[in-house]
């Protein structure tokens, strides 16, 4: 019987023979990982299964990234905790200044490899889709029975493949791709579900650009979102891991829960308006809308290729008075190829401030929260009410060619008015 | 397994979890704590409503929309909620009521008949819910999610299950 990507990974992952959809299986983990927010709840769950040590401390992470670093005493309590507890385990452990935000780590450190199950303490987890591995987001207890027995229970998801067809536009990247696909899904249409993208448009994108479409399936409702392994991802992974992989697709004949084509030819740059990723209009809808503050990063845009785009804005540029900017490098790693590469010092010039890695204000957590009747614009992956503040402040979200023309604007403009100097 | 309950309606499609409890919170990890900051994004008022030791909470379409924090079914668990019916729950958010325990049930039309205060009776073997007297019927539970609900959740399954799930140092 054919099956899709997403069942052939999670049939090598279990005792049964055969899946089909909706049926419960047991899923065995290849890596499992947690933060600062997911872990401790986890820790103790664990506990009262009556479990002490892991199941394999060679496929277990401990990333703190949310309150990283420790906005105050009862973060630095969790950071402390989620320290003692990797060392008690004898488990990987990127501490603070030597790692960054979480998935991003995990997939420059060679943890995720197509092929393979990771279940993460976070529902940003589906960014390890970008490599064709079945990463899914879970919450704390889900992680507990992950660490205590290397398994979680598992409804077999149906797939819903996405063609990208035609070639990107200028200043469209992935973020855009994949807000077009929860603007046709709607924010609950993958529910159940795991998102498969193919097509030529597909398999042009970059991995910094996967990785961003990966990112947010979760926003469509969907358990992960898939590329199938290429060329592209050989090369990445060349030096970076010892992990055996190897490429795989959906059967010719497997069976589609829906499919659904978007033509890259015809698809402008967008934006999320507030409070719904699925709130989605073409870039010139949105122009005109004053910001208040700009914020580069997170775990689905604060890649290298985010940050050499806002430099390319800023570049003898400044951030308007009136508005704000941060710029988040989303892991260590990224943050000294930035520096080295002369980037930080661009957007320091421009009046940027740059943050260390974390999660930070993405979520609300902390360092650069908004206040009542601001908006922001942003290359986040949520702009839900109050996700980012205060409850009376607004987010959009796009790409970062536009996020760093809204910085020198104060509005939402078309990048290339800032590149061609036309006023606004 | 039968549970019988008081609707507190919760209206709106696509409640996100964070105005169900927002990030800025996430620190916390104690859940007499956490139970005040449920619902602070959508409507504090709501916390209200609960506190009976049995509440069934009434729901639209794709709620629990977004994050994996466990702190909303935990600190929905602590209120005293005991299900939830819904027109449909998003995934990582339905797992986690059902990870502690918290059966969700997804049926439109038993959603729709619910009013404030109604009388909600669930019945997993007989796979039906009553609302006011009305029967809905429901698919059945898989068998091991019947398992875990009997067992009262996914912590006392694992640990009622360690022999079978445990790998063997």
């Amino acid at each position: 019987m054919p099956h899709t990507l997403a069942q052939k990974i999670l049939l090598a992952h279990t005792e049964t023979e055969a899946v089909s959809p909706g049926e419960i299986v047991m899923v065995r983990c290849d890596v499992v990982m947690t933060n600062d927010i997911s872990g401790p709840m986890a820790f103790k769950a664990m506990e009262r299964m009556g479990v002490e040590r892991v199941f394999d401390p060679a496929r277990v992470v401990l990333v703190p990234d949310h309150f990283i670093p420790a906005k105050d005493e009862r973060s630095a309590e969790l950071q402390k905790l989620l320290a003692e507890w990797a060392e008690r385990q004898g488990v990987a452990f990127y501490a603070q200044g030597r790692g960054g935000i979480e998935h991003t780590v995990l997939v420059e450190e060679g943890w995720v490899v197509p092929g393979s199950v990771i279940a993460g303490g976070d529902s940003h987890t589906c960014t390890y889709g970008a490599l064709g591995a079945f990463g899914t987001g879970l919450g704390s207890t889900d992680i507990a029975a992950c660490l205590a027995t290397g398994q979680f229970w598992q409804a077999v998801p149906g797939t819903i493949q996405i063609e990208f067809t035609g070639e990107k536009q200028r200043f469209v990247t992935g973020k855009d791709l994949i807000l077009a696909v929860i603007a046709e899904l709607g924010v609950g249409g993958g529910t159940n579900t795991v998102l498969e993208f193919v097509g030529p448009g597909a398999e042009a994108l970059t991995i910094d650009e996967r990785l961003a479409v990966a990112n947010m399936a979760v926003e469509a409702g969907a358990e992960t979102g898939l590329f199938p392994a290429d060329e592209t991802v050989a090369e990445y992974l060349d030096g970076r891991t010892d992990r055996p992989w190897r490429a795989e697709r959906s059967d010719p004949g497997a069976e589609f829960a829906q499919t659904a084509r978007i033509d890259l030819d015809s698809l402008p740059p967008l934006v999320a308006l507030p409070h719904s990723p699925g709130n989605v209009v073409p870039l010139d809808e949105a122009r005109g809308l004053k910001i208040d503050q700009v914020y580069v990063g997170n775990c689905s845009n604060g890649t290298m290729t985010d940050l050499r785009q806002v430099a390319e804005i800023l570049r003898g540029r400044t951030v308007r008075k009136g508005c704000r900017m941060i710029v988040v490098p989303a892991s260590q790693r990224i943050y000294r190829e930035a520096l080295s590469e002369g980037l930080l010092d661009v957007f320091v010039a421009a009046g940027a401030m740059v943050s260390t890695p974390t999660c930070g204000a993405c979520f609300g957590g902390g360092t650069g929260v908004l206040a009542a009747g601001e908006r922001a614009l942003t290359t986040t992956n949520r702009n839900f009410r109050g996700r980012m503040g205060s409850n009376q402040a607004e987010v959009c979200l796009a790409n970062a060619w536009i996020a760093a023309a809204a910085a020198v604007a104060g509005e939402i403009v078309d990048p290339a008015d800032v590149l061609e100097g036309v006023p606004v | 397994m039968r549970l019988e309950a008081k609707a507190v309606v919760v209206p709106g499609d696509d409640i996100d979890t964070d105005v169900l409890y927002p990030g800025a919170y996430l620190n916390v990890t104690d859940v007499e704590t956490m139970k005040q900051y449920l619902f602070e994004g959508l409507d504090p008022s709501l916390r209200d409503e609960l506190g009976g030791e049995t509440t069934a909470l009434v729901v639209g379409a794709n709620f629990g929309a977004g994050s994996s924090r466990e702190h909303v079914p935990q600190a929905m668990h602590a209120w005293g909620v005991r299900f939830l019916v819904g027109r449909s729950f998003a995934r990582i958010f339905a797992r986690n009521c059902l990870n502690l325990g918290l059966p969700i049930v997804t049926c439109a039309p038993a959603a729709e008949a619910v009013a404030p205060g109604s009388e909600i009776v669930l019945d997993l073997d007989e796979g039906r819910v009553t609302v006011d007297g009305e029967v809905f019927p429901i698919p059945p539970f898989p068998p091991f999610m019947r398992e875990m609900m009997a067992s009262g959740g996914l912590v006392s399954w694992v640990h009622g299950n360690l022999d079978a799930t445990t790998r063997v140092v």
